[in-house]
């Protein structure tokens, strides 16, 4: 970083500073999406959503983040569910419905063991 | 699809696809007029007349345009079939606004559905996006803006348990309360 100079630099320095916070503060987040395309609407993926929402505000859990992003390309495993724990590979599970995404939450989630049974396999 | 909460949701969707930052739902139940009309307005990237004769037609869809899916020609065929319609204006580079009409009381028309869990599925699963929801029962009006949600917690999570919660409760309280204003008006919603 150059030297500060004006208010105009300083501004800039702030949002460095926060973008390596968001970074470091998504590092130690753990990550979900919810593949939402036209298929995994009408297989029930708001649900899946919903039951992730709930299961989030029910046990209170910090540090997640939720996301819901459009076609996963991954037509006839909808509903995909995604998870990424802190420092580890990412999780894709397919055909998720509310039960499954409950166990997810439980099992995947909080307790960090990755549930076999319902792994996306390409 | 089975409700058309689901359709609005996957219309948002593409408005997502498109760019846009903001995203405004309106459903407006007129029963006085017996129509329901629904509509999803964003500021993304628009389209061109060619790309708009494409995303109407669902036989034209080829590999190329493979992000053309079948969710707006299913919408479509809802709405003809219940005396309505669905038309699309757009702008290259200003945005697009998507309106589909319906008959209110039309015998095949879907019900409306969780318009609150669409809606928050868009609110906190795409946090980056500001959403409107525009929601009348004739006079009866619910406007949330999550502008002011957003600003106010800057800088948190919107997925933390409490604002979660707060969200879920403003919204769903908002919609049913205008319901509720159209049953007392006599309004028959059974299939809502």
């Amino acid at each position: 970083m150059p030297t500060i100079n004006s208010i105009e630099d300083l501004k800039r320095l702030r949002e460095e500073a926060q973008k390596i916070k968001e970074m470091r503060d998504q590092a130690g987040k753990t990550q979900i999406v919810v593949g939402m395309g036209t298929i995994g609407i009408a297989a029930g993926a708001r649900e899946t959503l919903k039951t992730i929402l709930t299961f989030i505000e029910e046990n209170h859990l910090p540090d997640i983040i939720l996301r819901q992003t459009g076609n996963l390309g991954l037509s006839g495993m909808d509903p995909v569910v995604k998870v990424t724990l802190p420092d580890q590979e990412e999780v894709s599970y397919c055909k998720v419905n509310p039960d499954i995404a409950r166990k997810i939450m439980q099992d995947h989630v909080v307790d960090g063991n990755v549930l076999t049974d319902y792994l996306l396999k390409v | 699809m089975r409700e058309l909460a689901l359709h609005i949701l996957d219309i948002a969707e593409n408005s997502i696809s498109a760019g846009a930052n903001r995203i405004e739902i309106m459903v407006k139940q007129d029963t006085r007029n017996d129509e329901l009309c629904l509509s999803v307005m964003d500021n993304g990237k628009g389209m061109d007349e060619e790309l708009l004769a494409k995303v109407m037609n669902p036989f034209i869809t080829s590999r190329t345009t493979r992000k053309v899916g079948l969710g707006i020609p299913l919408l479509k065929q809802a709405a003809e079939a219940c005396n309505g319609g669905l038309t699309i204006e757009s702008e290259p580079g200003k945005g697009t606004r998507l309106t589909a009409k319906f008959q209110e009381c039309h015998i095949d028309r879907m019900p409306l559905g969780n318009l609150a869990d669409t809606f928050l599925t868009l609110l906190l699963g795409t946090p980056e996006v500001n959403f409107v929801l525009d929601y009348q029962v004739n006079d009866e009006v619910f406007y949330f803006d999550d502008s002011e949600v957003k600003e106010a917690i800057e800088g948190m999570s919107l997925t933390d348990y409490r604002v979660i919660e707060y969200l879920t409760n403003t919204i769903r309280d908002g919609i049913n309360e205008t319901k509720k204003y159209a049953i007392k008006q006599g309004v028959d919603h059974a299939h809502d």
